[in-house]
């Protein structure tokens, strides 16, 4: 174990250098911050002390040992625009995406399971059909159209004039069809509660989860499908199983077999996959909260870009190398101590 | 078309009498879906000569024709089939035109993925050792980050280090590069364990031993039976690519609005959304929807037929 933690840490530290250098390398070529901070009146002999007092002048290694340096202890610069500390910014922004993924993963966990797991078990009934066919069209909707459907049909509202308003059924159907919107797809709203430091949070009042749910049901789309397909596979391929049979023979009642036999080992690979996930998860924060105007560290990165605000984007890619890294090294934690015969030491890299 | 002599008459035989064609036949949904994905692509090629007006040449564009609705709503243009977007373009071109973009980006990234992951799978696995690690630590590193995140990333710092207008000129080019770059590990991973299931089998032996050289024998002998899964998955990655696509012209890191590809046109749609003109940003995703669903139907097929043993994840 240790022997496994050791590699892990190592693995990490280098992927961190690597992210490091990567991030610390698009400094120097990243637009030209000075412009960014004053306006056009300045003159040009300011302009080079300016450069001079942040060390914009200085030879890369130097500029990137001090970054390092820095890094280390947290310090990543003053954001540009918000002439801030970038880490300070980027605490702003992170309850926002955390409870905008947790929303996510919520919906995730409590549809994947059941739906997985029925359609594993009954794989020819219409509803397991019907749930297959809609995962198949939901991996092949793009996050951001998702969104904006949702927005179109609970935000805005939709009049539906597609059948003859003057025959009975007609009418019924546009009316059925056609929906109110009034849901907030704007921002996160007023009804913030106040948690500690920078967390406000939108899951205490009603407000509050009112605007969360769009998004959150936006972002959970683009994993709802891959989960269920997963989960269908797997406990499909486990409920083949030698030992499934045997407790069958025994007697065991299906539900049991079905929930605390089979599924247990059906979560393996889920766990594994999941762990994986969340990075795409992450590249899609930035999408949902781009459409949903939603104050998180993915619409902060966004606008960071556009603003060249370099301390930003490069605390962002830190960041989120960081909470790669540790989720994966935790993945493959947790995937060893579930299922002993995963030798730690001995994967193959 | 079955009695013309071909070129390779034996490989037309084989195709022929193949599973593969044998499946085709019989399952319906996969004919469907070829014949939406043809003719979409087809469509899609000749937008010059099938669309009503060229939505790049701004003299055909009346800025008072804006907003104009589809046919079956009250107050369209009988001009414009589909509307117009937000500039007065005709929706129905743009789209035709955009669907173009769209698909030239996807498949060029997805030749440059293939071409990238087949060469590093190749060697990684023929060669192991020090090459095998550093690349396949490389593959590992990229995939942990999830490919649409290094292409946004990568795509953000191209953007901001070259200008914008220089990367909105050079905008094919430079989707494809960074699409190709950020997913070639897919096919580095499945080339590198089918190469690695082939390399201790007996005929690699029996070349080793007529004095073959490493480069021959990987591209001549080995590259050819690794392809089935490389087949496999390039129809999953072209509809990824052009998911990645649309996602970064969403993002404004892709194609500029005097040159739409779907995703950019969703995207200038979506602007206009909540003043009610939502088949600017709708009907070009339908559109998308349409052809990311019918490749992904189509590869589903084509991994239940070949059922080579994959990489998982």
């Amino acid at each position: 174990m240790i022997a496994f933690l050791t590699k892990r840490l190592m693995h990490a530290i280098l992927v961190m250098f690597v992210i490091s250098v990567l991030a610390f390398a698009i400094q120097g070529n990243l637009g030209d911050p000075i412009q960014q901070m004053v306006g056009q009146s300045v003159p040009e002999s300011e302009r080079e002390a300016l450069r001079e007092r942040f060390g914009l002048n200085d030879p890369f290694h130097t500029q990137y040992l001090r970054f390092a340096a820095n890094a280390l202890q947290g310090d990543f610069g003053f954001s540009y625009f918000y002439r801030e500390p970038a880490l300070d910014v980027i605490a702003r922004h992170l309850p926002a995406t955390l409870e905008l993924v947790f929303g996510a993963t919520l919906i995730i966990v409590l549809l994947s399971v059941p739906i997985g797991v029925y359609s594993a078990i009954k794989p020819r009934s219409p509803i397991s059909r019907f749930f297959m066919g809609v995962s198949i069209i939901g991996i092949s909707v793009p996050v951001f159209l998702t969104a904006i459907v949702l927005i179109q049909i609970f935000s805005i509202g939709m009049t539906v004039s597609l059948f003859p308003q003057d025959t009975a059924w007609g009418s019924w159907l546009n009316g059925f069809l056609s929906t109110e919107g009034g849901m907030p797809s704007f921002g996160r709203g007023q009804d913030l509660t106040h948690m500690v430091g920078y967390w406000d949070s939108n899951l205490f009042t009603l407000g509050g989860l009112r605007h969360l749910a769009l998004p959150s049901i936006a972002l959970a789309s683009i994993m709802l499908p891959l989960f269920i397909r997963l989960i269908r596979a797997e406990m499909q391929e486990v409920l083949q199983s030698e030992y499934v049979k045997f407790a069958r023979a025994k007697g065991i009642s299906l539900r049991r077999i079905y929930f605390v036999h089979a599924l247990k080992n059906t979560l393996l690979p889920v766990i594994t996959v999941g762990g994986v996930q969340i990075g795409t998860m992450v590249a899609y924060t930035i999408l949902t909260e781009t459409v949903f105007q939603w104050p998180g560290m993915g619409l902060m990165f966004i606008d960071a870009i556009n603003r060249a605000d370099i301390p930003l984007i490069v605390a962002y890619l830190m960041i989120v190398g960081v909470i790669f890294v540790v989720t994966n090294t935790l993945v493959d934690l947790v995937y060893g101590m579930v299922n002993p015969t995963v030798k730690l030491t001995g994967k193959p890299a | 078309m079955s009695t013309y002599a071909s070129p390779t008459p034996t490989r037309w035989a084989r195709f022929r009498d193949s599973y593969f064609l044998y499946s085709f036949k019989r399952t319906w949904s996969a004919q469907l879906c070829l014949a939406i994905f043809v003719s979409l692509v087809i469509i899609a090629f000749l937008a010059p000569w099938l669309a009503p007006t060229d939505p790049y040449d701004l003299r055909q564009i009346d800025i008072l024709a804006s907003e104009l609705p589809p046919f079956w709503i009250a107050g369209a243009d009988e001009m414009y089939m589909l509307g117009t977007d937000a500039q007065g373009r005709d929706l129905l071109s743009i789209i035709l035109y955009g669907t173009r973009v769209s698909l030239i980006i996807g498949f060029g990234a997805v030749l440059l993925q293939a071409l990238l992951g087949v060469t590093f799978g190749l060697l990684a696995g023929y060669l192991g050792g020090r090459v095998d690690a550093l690349l396949m630590r490389l593959a590992d590193i990229q995939l942990s980050f999830s490919t649409l995140m290094v292409a946004i990333v990568v795509g953000a710092i191209v953007k901001a280090t070259l200008g914008s207008s220089f990367y909105s000129e050079y905008a094919v080019l430079m989707l494809i590069l960074i699409i190709g770059l950020a997913e070639w590990p897919q096919y580095a991973r499945t080339v590198r364990a089918s190469v690695l299931a082939e390399r201790s089998k007996e005929y690699v032996d029996a070349a080793r031993v007529m004095g073959l050289g490493s480069r021959r024998i990987m591209f001549r002998h080995v590259l050819p039976n690794t392809l089935s899964p490389v087949f496999v998955i390039s129809t999953v990655q072209i509809a990824n690519a052009i998911i990645s696509e649309a996602a970064l012209s969403f993002l404004g890191l892709g194609m500029p609005e005097t040159h739409p590809s779907l995703g950019s046109l969703i995207k200038s749609g979506f602007d206009y959304i909540q003043s009610g003109s939502w088949w600017i940003t709708l009907i070009p995703g339908v559109v998308l929807v349409v052809l990311v669903l019918t490749i992904n139907l189509l590869g589903d097929w084509v991994r239940d037929v070949m059922n080579p043993r994959l990489y998982k994840g």
